[in-house]
């Protein structure tokens, strides 16, 4: 638990360091991620302490969005000057997202099919 | 002393309030309560627990005047958990390795269409209804999960508590009206339906898709994880100079 905690944070640092040596536009951590995941697939796959570790941080993921979500206190004004073209994106995209990413997806499947 | 009651406790507030303790304790309580009220409700999307949780916590510093920035110096012990989190991603994303290698092409090329459309789509209706530079830039990473989407907020110069609350509430409008949108679209295959709702919706839209089968779940989760990672190589490239041709 120890180990996988250090690891994760040890991957961390790297995306941060990483982002900052080449001031990449990219979070830190997402850039941690990526060479985890590069390492896992070189490796052949996480360790029983780190996959137990991560499960536990992730089965409560929606718990470390609640302060920086509070956080919308600070733009109450913005949101009663704006609600209307922020709800009026949100519902648009939101559907249009899933029929494009749908129909393109379905589309290309249909195309290997015939080919094959 | 001859305070009356109320002040007393209003006292013992102010200083309590001025400990990391009760924005720490007051997080864990509001989202506990949340989770326990989203049971109740049969696991509904409306009932989020996110957004149940903040709306509390919103109410009740509101009620007693407590600063935001109070709060976080607690609540901030939460929020470095983010971090770690999102490099633990990469293992529910190495799971779906072989779905991936399996039909690589076709869920590259949809994720890319989907990526663009769900940003794109976004600030440009944004930006046609006039909302300003900065509520586009919070706006624009809103179908990425939530810790890789503030980070993408905080580069472009958004705002990353407003993108936290539009990223939740874009997973719950996947999640509840994908379905109904399938059915529009006489759309039946389950890895197409899960891919999708991942890609519009991360993490909630992939809750509601492990709630239709497991197939589903496993494309969402995969489309979410990817979508995290293209989009935020993508938009930090795209977005200033999208914003700078809009005017």
């Amino acid at each position: 638990m120890l180990a996988a905690i250090t690891l994760l944070l040890l991957f961390q640092l790297a995306g941060e360091a990483i982002v900052l040596f080449f001031a990449l536009p990219v979070p830190g951590p997402v850039i941690g991620m990526g060479l985890l995941f590069a390492a896992l697939a070189l490796r052949g796959g996480p360790s029983p302490a780190l996959r137990g570790t991560a499960q536990n941080l992730l089965q409560h993921l929606s718990l470390l969005f609640v302060p920086a979500g509070v956080g919308v206190m600070l733009h109450a004004q913005r949101m009663a000057d704006e609600w209307l073209p922020i709800v009026v994106a949100l519902v648009a995209s939101t559907f249009l997202t899933i029929a494009v990413t749908a129909l393109v997806l379905r589309l290309l499947r249909v195309h290997e099919d015939e080919q094959t | 002393m001859n305070a009356a009651p109320h002040q007393t406790l209003g006292e013992i507030w102010v200083y309590l309030a001025a400990s990391p303790l009760l924005g720490l304790t007051l997080t864990l309580l509001a989202y506990q309560g949340a989770v326990w009220l989203n049971r109740r409700c049969g696991g509904h999307p409306l009932a989020n627990p996110v957004l149940l949780a903040v709306v509390v916590l919103v109410a009740l510093l509101a009620a007693t005047g407590t600063p935001y920035q109070t709060y976080f110096d607690g609540a901030q012990f939460v929020h470095f958990l983010l971090g770690p989190a999102t490099v633990a991603l990469a293992i529910p994303l190495y799971a779906q390795l072989d779905r991936l290698k399996r039909m690589a092409g076709p869920l590259l090329v949809a994720l890319l269409a989907g990526s663009l459309t769900a940003a794109l789509s976004a600030v440009l209706v944004g930006k046609l209804l006039g909302a300003s530079d900065a509520t586009l830039l919070s706006l624009a990473p809103k179908s990425v999960t939530t810790p890789i989407a503030m980070g993408i907020a905080e580069r472009l110069g958004g705002l990353p508590s407003l993108t936290a609350v539009l990223v939740i509430l874009t997973g719950i409008l996947g999640a509840v009206g994908a379905q109904g949108l399938y059915a529009l679209m006489k759309c039946r295959d389950p890895a197409v339906r899960g891919f999708a709702l991942g890609v519009a919706s991360h993490g909630i839209g992939t809750a509601r898709a492990f709630q239709v089968g497991e197939q589903a779940g496993a494309f969402s989760a995969l489309a979410m994880g990817l979508n995290g990672l293209l989009t935020a190589a993508l938009l930090p490239w795209l977005l200033p100079p999208l914003l700078r041709w809009l005017g």
